[in-house]
């Protein structure tokens, strides 16, 4: 992908085609981000479609701080966030709970109930088929850093600027969210066994 | 069985620590004990390997598809944008 400076230059001058490579790349993530937020499909394109005015409303004034996808993600997550959102008031501080529940461990702290096994299984009982909507069952925090991260790819630096959350922040929702939908997984090849 | 060294890891402190280690934010005596715990503990390896699988299958997840009435309708968008006083 061309340099955000020479694309901003396009943008700014009109260059159609340039609007339309970005639509094309960005489209399709900013749909799957934006209805993890709202409750429909209607809603989330509405959302998705305001980001794209916003964007260029902003152009002008945009330093280039951050990459154009984080702009794009910020913006949309503001735009999605104030769109009648599903828990988006919810806004807890540091979650205390452990990613594995404490029921598993023995006294000392040892595996009591281990895990089982069912990585081999992942392909063959489709997991990844399941994993969205697994993912819709996660708190409003852990859920967008989840999207964001693993999978729309951002690295940790962008998540923290897209969600305005700090790097430990950032690391206790990512690990609570992929520990539960790790649980969600073990627990579907548990039941059909 | 070798006596438990107070500097050890348990399973229930090590998987809470996953997140941390695959970021690479453990300091290196952490991560040293750490790595020393998962040698010695296939159930803790096993919940690395199910949190990597995690990681795996959730970066799979499609995208939406841009339906041409999208691109149509953001095209307009454009076009209207640029005509506008800007």
């Amino acid at each position: 992908m061309e340099a955000d400076g020479d694309l901003l230059l396009r943008l700014r001058s009109g260059d159609e085609r340039a609007f339309v490579s970005l639509v094309e790349l960005y489209q399709g993530p900013m749909l799957r981000l934006a209805s993890s937020f709202v409750p429909s499909q209607a809603v989330a394109e509405e959302v998705v479609q305001d980001t794209w005015l916003a964007l260029l409303r902003g152009l002008e004034g945009f330093q280039g701080r951050s990459s154009l996808k984080t702009w794009l993600f910020r913006i949309l997550v503001n735009q999605a966030r104030t769109t009648g959102t599903r828990e988006h008031r919810s806004v807890p501080v540091a979650d205390p709970e452990p990613a594995v529940d404490p029921a598993r461990f023995n006294a000392a702290g040892g595996w009591a109930d281990p895990p089982d096994r069912w990585v081999d299984l992942a392909a063959e009982r489709g997991l990844a088929e399941r994993i969205r909507g697994w993912i819709d069952l996660l708190p409003a925090r852990q859920r967008e850093v989840i999207i964001l991260r693993d999978v729309e790819g951002l690295d940790s630096d962008e998540v923290c600027a897209v969600l305005a959350i700090s790097q430990t922040y950032q690391r206790v929702l990512l690990h609570r969210g992929r520990g539960r939908l790790r649980q969600l997984a073990e627990d579907e090849l548990r039941e059909v066994r | 069985m070798r006596l438990l060294r107070s500097r050890d890891l348990v399973c229930q402190q090590a998987v809470e620590l996953v997140t941390d280690y695959l970021e690479g934010r453990l300091r290196r005596s952490a991560r040293r004990r750490f790595e020393a715990h998962l040698a010695a503990c296939p159930h803790c390896t096993e919940y690395l390997a199910q949190m990597r699988e995690t990681i795996r299958l959730t970066g799979q997840v499609a995208p939406e598809a841009l339906t041409p009435q999208m691109r149509d309708d953001l095209v307009e968008l454009y076009r209207r944008w640029k005509s506008g006083g800007r």
